[in-house]
């Protein structure tokens, strides 16, 4: 599949990346070559195969709905860039 | 008597080299004769820290001081009868995608330079449990993705065997430091080979679990559904005794399994009598370097001598199981790391007047490139359009590479093939071409995509003496034959006391 | 055209959040109110490394929800990641159900003036909430709490199967009472545990084909949803009747203004790059694990309605309005085990209690008394300490300042007077006030004796036993 240069800048988008206008040539070759590789998938003999996933056989496995409280409180914000009042700052956000 | 008179001659100049080139189960007989302390086996590799790091590079946050300082607490603990796990005191270097609290964790990005988790990696609580000590977090590509340690942002870990080559990735540095003798023994993580592929260019042993047989919790994703926390040791029985410590059901782990836990040392069997070994034909093809070839045929020979049956079979899977491989890995990396936006810990751009400058310039500069590229292979294989024709496609020929290789098994007991086409590669070469850097974890990725184990052993050294590694593949939960066969090996070809890395550069 | 051409077509995401202990991968609590982040952990907080595990309450609540409104529960089910960028989701991605929900192929039957219609469920699935962005009304910027992250919702998800706002919110308050009857939710409104995604299409009348709809999110009140969907029609209707076109996009309800807005750049169309979550294994439900639930389902509103008709002998009216809120429903039936009386208990439920709820546009799940302060009030009026006048303003009380009624009426002085001696004073004051009044009763108008008992009432503020009232004056009257 031949990726172009609008798709890669949407994908870049959707990822939350700027690309600058240098890199988009170099990620885009990068991208179809590596593309053109993994095309090989679809040659694959996986006629009427399930789909795998996880990479084991586990199911069911569920948690008692019991009340844990996690103690460090401090800890889950002291890497935060900015806070205020026990909360993450962030820019102006309107809905 | 006064105990220390005898500790104070075992500490003289020359005796502390010795220690450091001990494997842990030696460190720790010598630890029950009382022929040394805690304190020194901690000391010492403080020192060779202190001695090699400048050349080797391998870690993110060396901890020699606090190291040290905890030995002293542990032993006087072990002395007055607190303490009495039989590995209490032994120091150990940590991969920087392992959650540690209270030392930050990198995964050797920028966007986590100074990230301190709140919580400990369910592997680090068992470590702690057994008195182990940290010694250091170790360099590794950044966020696990590459195979060379180059991807690191802090800096290129060297391999001790040729300071101009790489240690191999993405646990670059958990292998050069246990190669270099920094740390006795260390935690790496294999998504795709990153356990096994260093410490085959590193000369030393690296085994991969059963997906599910070790915890992930803690572990920081790149690939939820491949990625397995294992040991990096100097030989297979420190594998086998790190293996004891770090397996065991999770319950913060869904995909950790619930089995009753295995005492692994008791399948240190030098006995492979009857052992069924297959050879797929597909892993000696073109592509694999002759020499790496010509060590592995040796291995094989050395392996129908000791009495195991040996037959070619064929695995005709190895092409579509790394394509599988890198659709699968990226796409789940694309979501996983989502969550590095700047807005809750990590790296936060200065560059910004509103959410979406957040969201755009921290990723952006917070991301090497190699990350950024798998973050839009994942996010384009995902996208709407593509997705039956790469993810849904790719977890089909899962089901196939699983099948095929229930069906090698129902055959052999073990697979063997190289753990990579080639020995380590000079810095630099390989790092413009992605592709090509793919390309070289053929023999490694598909065990991952099966969720098999598999162990890396050294099998002999280049014509320029550097070093070779074989790999063995295992069926699910068989990591008592894979750690017998290559015990069994091992005791036969004696690697570590015929080769050493010497710190040179050629 | 006129608006008589069109047909109006909507559809119903309701989210309602599971009372569960704690969240849907995580240990921490999921009550509301708490300080910000304080109910947060490594995993609802999305800190890396942190793995989910699932709360078996949740898959329990899914189903109960499935089978109280005639789903298929699936054998085999998953959960899926939903990508988006937002500060509320802290992982960049919702764990949610894609293909495979846990309930699919349901339907709830809904009434209108004894109109029965069928409005079909698509699929019910489990899913995390997000987290909440307080807007910074003294600083500058937004603060993200993310004590609501991965709170457990179900996504309830009908057909476009209903025509009109009154059908929707019929739905809607069907679905509500559904929820609370099987206590899988407490559906509180006011809280955001109960809230809507609205569909909205317009067609002409006869068309086969859907017109394109919008979409206006967050919902979570009655009144905004009725005016909501009224004022989108009407919109929509303009656009086609002027020869435009309707842009499918996502709206914002403007409670205020009374108006929709259009909430989202349309450049940034949303690729949610759903796959299936790799931190979380498959679910099999087995037939015993299903049919348990069945067998344990509390009973629904309908079974209850019947049981009113049969042993209370109340009319079809008071039973369906009695059933169509658990609370209402819950206080009855406990008003009625204390005092004893059906009728009593009925009535006043359903006409004093419902005004003042409507007057103070409360629902019954916001009533601040309880049953037993209720039943207590009757038993009063029973035995004639209080009058049913007296009666109405002590459950006006219980609203404001809920407390036992006898305090109520003791504090007030609201005593009803059946002293003998006391009630001959009243009645003798009134006769001599009035002398048209015993004419008028002389010359056989009977509505004279009713005027005398009313001044007498008015005079003791209501606090008169009216039978001894009535039988004194006539008493007297007829001497």
């Amino acid at each position: 599949m031949q990726v172009s240069r609008e798709e890669i800048l949407h994908i870049a988008k959707l990822s939350n990346l700027n690309l600058k206008e240098e890199e988009i040539d170099t990620y885009l070759l990068h991208l179809q070559d590596i593309l053109n590789f993994a095309n090989i998938v679809s040659k694959a003999p996986v006629e009427g195969l399930d789909e795998t996933i996880g990479a084991n056989d586990n199911y069911n496995v569920f948690r008692k709905d019991e009340v844990k409280v996690f103690e460090d409180n401090e800890a889950l914000l002291q890497n935060a860039p900015e806070k205020e009042r026990n909360m993450f700052k962030i820019p102006k956000v309107i809905q | 008597m006064d105990p220390h008179k005898n500790l104070n001659i075992l500490c003289e100049e020359g005796k502390q080299m010795d220690i450091t080139k001990l494997t842990v189960h030696e460190l720790q007989e010598k630890l029950k004769a009382k022929e040394l302390t805690i304190t020194e086996i901690t000391k010492a590799y403080a020192d060779n820290i202190e001695k090699y790091e400048k050349d080797v590079q391998a870690f993110i946050t060396p901890l020699g001081n606090e190291a040290v300082k905890k030995a002293e607490e542990i032993q006087e603990k072990v002395e007055n009868g607190e303490i009495n796990t039989p590995l209490a005191g032994i120091p150990i270097g940590i991969k920087d995608n392992i959650c540690t609290k209270g030392v930050r964790t990198t995964c050797a990005s920028k966007m986590l330079e100074n990230f301190i988790s709140p919580y400990n990696a369910t592997v680090v609580e068992k470590l702690e449990e057994q008195n182990l000590i940290n010694l250091g977090k170790l360099n590794m590509d950044e966020f696990a993705m590459g195979a060379s340690t180059e991807y690191s942002y802090f800096q290129k870990t060297r391999n001790p065997w040729n300071l101009n080559t790489v240690p191999g990735g993405s646990s670059g540095g958990s292998a050069a430091a246990v190669a270099s003798n920094m740390v006795p023994w260390a935690l790496g993580s294999d998504t795709g080979g990153s356990i096994r592929q260093p410490a085959s260019f590193c000369g030393i042993v690296g085994l991969k679990p059963t997906y599910g047989l070790v915890s992930r919790y803690g572990l920081v994703a790149f690939a939820s559904s491949l990625d397995q926390i294992g040991p990096i040791t100097k030989d297979v029985e420190d594998a086998a005794i790190l293996l004891n410590i770090i397996t065991g059901h999770d319950e913060r782990d869904t995909t950790s399994v619930n089995k009753e836990k295995v005492d692994y040392t008791k399948a240190l069997k030098n006995d492979v009598k009857g052992l069924k070994i297959g050879i797929p034909k597909q892993y000696f093809g073109e592509g694999i370097n002759p020499e790496v070839k010509e060590k592995l045929e040796e291995a094989i020979e050395k392996y129908k001598e000791l009495g195991a049956t040996v037959e070619e079979c064929s695995l005709d899977i190895a092409d579509y199981a790394l394509a599988t491989y890198y659709i699968i890995a990226c796409a789940e990396a694309s979501s996983n790391l989502g969550r590095f936006d700047g807005i809750r810990y990590g790296y936060r751009t200065e560059n910004f007047s509103n959410l979406k400058d957040i969201y755009r310039n921290s990723r952006s500069e917070g991301f090497g490139s190699e990350v950024k590229r798998r973050i839009i292979l994942g996010t384009y294989v995902l996208s709407s359009g593509y997705y039956d024709a790469y993810y849904k496609k790719a977890q089909q020929v899962r089901t196939l590479v699983k099948r095929e290789f229930d069906k090698a098994f129902d055959k052999y007991d073990v697979l063997l093939t190289p753990t990579s086409p080639s020995v380590a590669f000079e810095i630099g070469t390989r790092s413009n071409n992605p592709l090509e850097m793919y390309l070289a974890d053929i023999c490694t990725v598909s065990v991952n995509i099966a969720g098999l184990p598999g162990i890396s052993v050294p099998c002999g050294v280049d014509s320029k003496g550097m070093p070779i590694g074989m790999q063995l593949i295992g069926n699910r939960f068989s990591e008592e034959t894979l750690i017998n066969a290559a015990y069994t090996y091992e005791q036969e070809v004696k690697f570590r006391e015929k080769y050493s890395p010497e710190f040179k550069k050629f | 055209m006129s608006r008589e051409d069109y047909e109006i077509v909507i559809g119903l995401e309701v989210h309602a959040e599971l009372s569960t202990k704690t969240k849907i991968f995580c240990s921490c609590p999921t009550e509301f109110g708490a300080e910000p982040n304080t109910h947060t952990c490594p995993v609802c907080m999305a800190m890396p490394g942190a793995l989910p595990v699932l709360n078996e309450k949740v898959v329990e609540y899914a189903v109960k929800a499935g089978l109280a409104t005639d789903c298929t529960i699936a054998k085999e089910s998953k959960n899926d990641r939903k990508n988006y960028f937002y500060p509320d989701l802290p992982k960049s991605y919702q764990i949610s159900q894609f293909d495979k929900p846990l309930c699919a192929h349901g339907k709830v039957e809904i009434e209108e003036d004894g109109n029965v219609k069928t409005i079909g469920i698509t699929r019910i699935h489990i899913e995390e909430d997000a987290g909440k962005l307080n807007h910074n009304e003294f600083g500058s910027g937004s603060l993200v709490d993310l004590n609501r992250a991965g709170v457990p919702l179900i996504e309830i998800v009908s057909e476009p199967d209903m025509r009109s706002s009154r059908d929707a919110e019929n739905y809607l308050r069907k679905i509500k009472s559904i929820l609370e009857y099987i206590e899988v939710s407490d559906c509180k409104m006011q809280e955001g545990s109960l809230r809507a995604d609205v569909n909205v299409s317009v067609r002409k009348k006869g068309a086969r084909e859907f017109g394109t709809r919008t979409e206006m999110k967050n919902m979570n009140s009655f009144r905004s949803i009725v005016r909501a969907i009224d004022y989108e029609a009407d919109r929509q209707i303009d656009i086609l009747e002027e020869g435009g076109k309707i842009d499918q996009e996502t709206l914002r309800w403007d409670d205020v203004s009374g108006r929709t807005f259009s909430m989202r750049d349309k450049e940034d169309a949303q690729d949610y790059r759903y796959f299936p979550e790799p931190d979380l294994v498959a679910i099999r439900l087995s037939d015993e694990y299903i049919e348990n639930i069945r067998k344990n389902l509390p009973e629904l509103p309908e079974s209850r309605k019947k049981r009113y008709l049969e042993e209370y002998k109340l009319t079809e009216k008071e039973s369906k309005m009695l059933t169509s809120s658990k609370y209402m429903s819950n206080i009855f039936e406990e008003a009625l085990k204390i005092c004893g009386n059906a009728k009593a208990v009925a009535n006043w439920l359903l006409s004093d209690v419902s005004r003042i709820l409507n007057e103070k546009e409360l629902e019954p799940d916001q009533i601040p008394f309880t049953a037993q302060d209720l039943a207590k009030m009757i038993i009063l009026i029973e035995k004639g300490t209080i009058s049913s006048a007296i009666g109405k303003k002590v459950l006006e009380e219980l609203f404001e300042n809920p407390k036992d009624p006898e305090k109520i009426i003791e504090e007030k002085g609201w005593i009803q007077i059946s002293d003998e001696g006391a009630i001959k004073e009243v009645v003798m004051k009134i006769l001599d006030n009035n002398p048209q009044s015993i004419a008028d009763f002389k010359a056989g108008k009977d509505r004279a004796l009713g005027f005398l008992v009313g001044q007498a009432m008015k005079e003791t503020k209501g606090k008169a036993n009216p039978k001894m009232l009535n039988e004194m004056f006539l008493e007297e009257l007829n001497k």
